[in-house]
C-alpha cells in the first residue's frame, strides 16, 4: 500500500518577507503511521503542514504523496488524498450551515447528490455531530466546531489526515473526546501540536522541529524522556511523565 | 443615509432596483471574466470587516464627537470598483434584512446611492487620478477626503431626488437639499480622513497588499454608455411593470398620473361595487341614522376623494380601521392559540 | 458600540428563530420572499394620505409572526432601532403641510399629520414583514432563494460569506475595542493616527484570515465555484401561499376594506 506514504526531501521555504520558514526538512511516513510534529512557536510546524497538500510550495526540495510527486498537475489528486484540518475551525467552516460545510468537499469532487448526502451523514456520525447538521457554524461551541471541521475533511474520505493544533482552545472533556476519536481513525495521521499528552496518546512517532529543521525523529515515548532535547526545543515533558508533586 | 421603504414610491423603488440589479449583474460579469479565486473569500470577509470597523471610533478634534469608517471608499481602494460594489451591495442587503436598516424595496436606492457613486465615480475618476501608486501621505489624505466627500454628496443628492420623486415626504426640494448636503459634507470629511488613516497604516505595514487592487483593470474610461443603457433599460422595465399594474388595476393609471402631476387625490372606488354595497348596507347598517350621513352622501356623489375635508369619510375610516385592527389582533391570538394547541397535541 | 453589540446579539437571535419548524418555516423560501416583495410593493403604492386602507395589511406580518411562533417583542425592539430615518424625514410633514384635510368632531387634522401617520404605518408594515420573513426563513435559505431566482452566484456567495464572518469579525473587533478601552482613559478614543493603526490592524488580520479561508477552500477542491445542494422543488403549498397572499394584497389594494366596513356600520353609503 505505497499510496499512503508521505515523503519530504530537503524542503526549503522562505516567507515573502525574507524570513526562513524551513531549512532542509526530510522525512518519510509510511502507511497507517501516526506522527506528531512538535516544536516551539515559530519552529515551522504549520509551514511544514501547509506543504503537504500544496497550500505552500517549497523553494527547494520535493514532497511525494503516495506515488505522486506534489506538483501542479497532481495537486487535485493529492488534495483528495490528504485531508487538512486547520488550526482555527472558524477559517475552515465558511459555509452557512454545518451540512453545507461538510458537503463542500464532496460536491467539489463532483459526486452525485445522494452520495454527498450519504457521505455527510456518515462523516457527521463518525465525529458524533449528527445532531448539528442544520445549525449555523457560529452557533457551535469550540469543541463542536472542531468536530465539524474534522467531519468536513472526513467527508472527502482522505487516506491521510493532517491536523494543525487539533486540541487548541478545547475544554478538557472536549479534548478527551477528540483524543478518543483520533485513536479510532485508521488513516495515516500527521498532527502538529503543543499538547504533548495528546501526542503521547495518539502518536507512536514524533518529529521535533526547531528553527526550520528536524532535530529529532523517533518513538514518542522515548523522545519525551530526553530532557535535553526537550529543553532545546522549548518543550517540556508531558504532564503525565513528570513527577507529580502531590502523589510523589 | 439609508432610505426606508416607507418613504419611497413603487416606481422609484422599482427603477432603482433595476439600476442596482443591472450594476450588480455588470460587476459580476466583469469579475467572472478575470477573477482570481483568492478574492472570493476576501470580498466576503471584507464586507464583514466594514461592519466590524464601525465599532471602532476616533475623536474628531475640537468637536468632542467621534467618527468611524464608512465603507465604500476603503473597499474600492482595497478591491477595485467591481468587487467593491458587490461587497458593498451585500453589506447593504444584510443590513436591510437583519437590521431593518433601509428596506427591501429601498434596497435598490441604497445600493445605488452608497455604492455606485463611491465605486464607479469617486474612486476611478477622483481617487485614482489624485493618488497614483506611491503618492505622499498628504496626497493620500487629500485624495481620499475629496473622493469620499464627492461620493457622499452625489449619494445624498440622489437620496433627495428619490425622495422628491416618491412624493411621500412633504419636504420641499430646496429645504431637503439644505438639510442633506451639509450633513453629508461633514460625514464625507470624516470618512475620507478615516479611510486615509487606515490605508496609510496598511501601506506602511504591508505595502504588497495594496498592489493587486492597483493593478486590476479600471472600468476602462468608465462604461458610462453601459451604465446609461442599463438605467434606460431599468426605467423602461419599471415603466412596463407600472403600466401593467395600472391596467390590471382600474384606478392605478389615474393614480399614477395624478401623482406625477403633483396632486394628492386618490381615486374613487368603482361605481358598481359601490351600489352593490350600498344595497347591502341598507340591511346591515348598525348605525343607520348617524348624523354624518348627510355630508357623506354629497361627498359620495361628487368628489369622494380622500383629501376632501370630509368628516363622514374620516369617521367611517376610523370606525372601519379600528374594527379591522381588532380583527387582526383577534386573528393573531387565534392563530397563536391554534398553533400552540396543535404543537401540544 | 453598545448598539452594535446589541445588533450582533440580535442577529443571531433571528437566525435561531429561523431554526424552528412550523409549517411556515417549512415553506419554500422563494414563496416567502416573493410574497413579502409583493406585500411591500403594494403597501408603498398607496397615496401619501392613506391610513385606513393600510390597516388590513397588518394581517400579513401578524400572520407570519403568529404562525411562525416569533415573539412580538423581538420584532418590536428591532422596529424601534430602525426608526430614526423614517421619523427624521416624516416629522417634517406636519410642519410643512398644514392644509386642513380632515375634520373630526371639532378637530381639524392637517394633511401633514395624516401623511406622517401614513409614513409611520408604512414603516411598521414594511419593516416588520421583512424581519418576520428572516425569522421564519433564515438567512441561508433566503440566499438559496435568491440564487434560484436568478441572482448572480458571485453575489450570493458574497452574502453568505459576509454573513458567516460577520459574527467572527464582530467578536474580534469587540475584543480589540475592549482591550484598548482598558488602557485608554477619560473616554478618549484616540486621534486619527491611532485610529488608523488600530483599524488597520483589524483590516490586516481580516485579510490574513481571508488567505486562510482560501487555503481551506482549496484544500477541499475549491475551483472558483461554490456548489451547494439546493432544497426541494416548489410545491403546491408554496404556490398556494404565494398566490393566496398576493391575491389578498391586490384585493386590499383595490378595495378600501376599513372604509367599506365603516360605511356599512354607519350606514353612509
Amino acid at each position: 500500500m505505497s499510496h499512503h506514504i508521505v515523503e519530504a526531501q530537503n524542503l526549503h521555504y522562505v516567507y515573502p518577507d525574507g524570513t526562513a520558514g524551513l531549512q532542509g526538512v526530510s522525512f518519510r511516513i509510511t502507511h497507517g503511521e501516526s506522527v506528531a510534529v512538535v516544536g516551539a512557536n515559530g519552529a515551522g510546524k504549520s509551514t511544514l503542514l501547509m506543504h503537504l497538500n500544496g497550500c505552500l510550495s517549497p523553494a527547494q526540495g520535493t514532497v511525494r504523496i503516495g506515488d505522486f510527486p506534489l506538483i501542479k498537475t497532481t495537486l487535485k489528486a493529492v488534495r483528495r488524498t490528504v485531508g487538512m484540518v486547520f488550526q482555527n475551525p472558524d477559517d475552515q467552516l465558511f459555509m452557512p450551515t454545518v451540512f453545507d460545510d461538510v458537503a463542500f468537499g464532496p460536491l467539489n469532487i463532483g459526486l452525485p447528490e445522494e452520495e454527498v448526502e450519504q457521505r455527510v451523514t456518515q462523516a457527521l456520525e463518525t465525529v458524533g455531530a449528527g445532531a448539528l447538521r442544520d445549525r449555523p457554524p457560529y452557533r457551535l461551541s469550540k469543541g463542536e466546531k472542531r468536530s465539524v471541521a474534522i467531519a468536513s475533511v472526513l467527508s472527502m474520505s482522505p487516506d491521510i489526515l493532517v491536523m494543525d493544533e487539533p486540541s487548541a482552545d478545547l475544554d478538557p472533556q472536549a479534548r478527551r473526546r477528540l483524543i478518543e476519536l483520533l485513536k479510532t481513525f485508521k488513516h495515516t495521521k500527521i498532527i502538529a501540536t503543543h499538547d504533548l499528552d495528546l501526542a503521547l496518546d495518539v502518536c507512536e512517532r514524533t518529529l521535533v522541529l526547531s528553527r526550520g529543521r528536524i532535530c529529532a525523529d523517533g518513538a514518542t515515548a522515548e523522545l519525551f524522556r530526553n530532557d535535553e532535547l526537550l529543553s532545546q526545543s522549548a518543550l517540556e515533558r508531558p504532564l503525565r511523565m513528570q513527577n507529580c508533586p502531590v502523589c510523589r | 443615509m439609508h432610505m426606508a421603504d416607507a418613504l419611497i414610491s413603487p416606481a422609484v423603488g422599482g427603477i432603482m432596483w433595476g439600476a442596482s440589479a443591472s450594476l450588480i449583474g455588470y460587476s459580476c460579469k466583469k469579475l467572472k471574466d478575470n477573477l482570481d479565486d483568492r478574492r472570493i473569500p476576501l470580498m466576503g470577509v471584507l464586507g464583514a470587516f466594514v461592519f466590524a470597523a464601525q465599532m471602532i471610533n476616533f475623536t474628531i478634534p475640537g468637536t468632542g464627537s467621534s467618527g468611524h469608517l464608512g465603507g465604500g471608499m476603503i473597499l474600492a481602494i482595497l478591491l477595485g470598483p467591481h468587487a467593491a460594489f458587490l461587497t458593498l451591495a451585500s453589506v447593504l442587503t444584510v443590513q436591510a434584512l437583519f437590521f431593518a436598516d433601509g428596506g427591501l424595496l429601498a434596497l435598490g436606492c441604497n445600493i445605488f446611492n452608497l455604492g455606485f457613486f463611491a465605486c464607479f465615480i469617486a474612486y476611478p475618476l477622483i481617487f485614482r487620478k489624485m493618488c497614483p501608486a506611491n503618492s505622499t501621505v498628504n496626497r493620500l489624505y487629500a485624495a481620499s477626503i475629496v473622493s469620499a466627500v464627492v461620493g457622499l454628496q452625489l449619494g445624498a443628492f440622489s437620496v433627495v431626488l428619490e425622495t422628491l420623486f416618491s412624493q411621500i415626504s412633504a419636504l420641499r426640494f430646496s429645504s431637503f437639499l439644505l438639510l442633506m448636503q451639509p450633513i453629508h459634507l461633514a460625514i464625507g470629511l470624516v470618512e475620507g480622513a478615516a479611510t486615509a488613516a487606515v490605508v496609510q497604516f496598511v501601506r506602511q505595514a504591508r505595502p504588497e497588499i495594496l498592489q493587486p487592487a492597483a493593478h486590476t483593470a479600471l472600468p476602462a474610461a468608465l462604461p458610462l454608455r453601459n451604465v446609461i443603457a442599463g438605467l434606460l433599460f431599468a426605467a423602461l422595465l419599471a415603466g412596463a411593470i407600472l403600466s401593467w399594474f395600472a391596467s390590471t388595476h382600474p384606478d392605478g393609471l389615474e393614480w399614477a398620473m395624478e401623482r406625477a402631476a403633483g396632486t394628492a387625490e386618490l381615486p374613487t372606488p368603482t361605481g358598481r361595487i359601490q351600489t352593490f354595497l350600498a344595497e347591502l348596507q341598507q340591511r346591515t347598517a348598525l348605525l343607520p341614522d348617524y348624523s354624518f350621513t348627510g355630508t357623506v352622501d354629497s361627498a359620495q356623489e361628487e368628489t369622494p376623494s380622500w383629501p376632501a375635508p370630509d368628516a363622514g369619510t374620516s369617521f367611517s375610516g376610523i370606525i372601519g380601521g379600528s374594527l379591522t385592527l381588532i380583527f387582526v389582533v383577534v386573528f393573531a391570538y387565534a392563530l397563536r392559540f391554534g398553533c400552540r394547541t396543535q404543537q401540544r397535541s | 458600540m453598545a448598539s452594535i453589540s446589541r445588533h450582533f446579539f440580535d442577529l443571531g437571535h433571528l437566525d435561531d428563530l429561523a431554526g424552528a419548524s412550523t409549517p411556515l418555516h417549512r415553506l419554500d423560501p422563494r414563496a416567502k420572499l416573493l410574497a413579502t416583495l409583493v406585500f411591500i410593493a403594494v403597501v408603498v403604492s398607496f397615496g401619501k394620505y392613506e391610513i385606513a386602507a393600510l390597516i388590513p395589511f397588518f394581517v400579513y406580518p401578524v400572520f407570519l409572526i403568529s404562525v411562525g411562533n416569533i415573539p412580538f417583542k423581538c420584532v418590536l425592539s428591532r422596529l424601534v432601532l430602525a426608526l430614526p430615518f423614517a421619523l427624521l424625514v416624516g416629522i417634517f410633514n406636519p410642519l410643512i403641510d398644514r392644509a386642513p384635510l380632515s375634520h373630526l368632531a371639532n378637530f381639524t387634522i392637517s394633511g401633514g399629520w395624516i401623511s406622517f401617520s401614513s409614513i409611520m404605518l408604512r414603516f411598521v408594515l414594511t419593516v416588520s414583514s421583512v424581519l418576520a420573513l428572516i425569522a421564519v426563513t433564515g438567512f441561508s435559505p433566503v440566499c438559496s432563494a435568491l440564487l434560484r431566482l436568478g441572482t448572480p452566484k458571485i453575489f450570493v456567495v458574497q452574502l453568505m460569506l459576509m454573513h458567516r464572518y460577520l459574527f467572527v469579525l464582530l467578536d474580534e473587533a469587540s475584543k480589540m475595542v475592549g482591550a484598548k478601552s482598558l488602557r485608554t482613559f477619560e473616554n478618549s478614543t484616540g486621534g486619527l493616527r491611532i485610529y488608523g493603526a488600530f483599524t488597520g490592524s483589524l483590516l490586516l488580520r481580516t485579510m490574513e484570515r481571508a488567505e486562510r479561508i482560501y487555503s481551506a477552500m482549496q484544500c477541499r477542491g475549491f475551483d472558483g465555484d461554490i456548489k451547494r445542494t439546493l432544497p426541494a422543488e416548489f410545491g403546491k403549498r408554496d404556490i398556494l401561499f404565494l398566490c393566496g397572499w398576493s391575491l389578498l394584497f391586490l384585493l386590499l389594494r383595490a378595495f378600501n376594506l376599513p372604509l367599506i366596513i365603516g360605511q356599512i356600520l354607519t350606514g353612509t353609503m
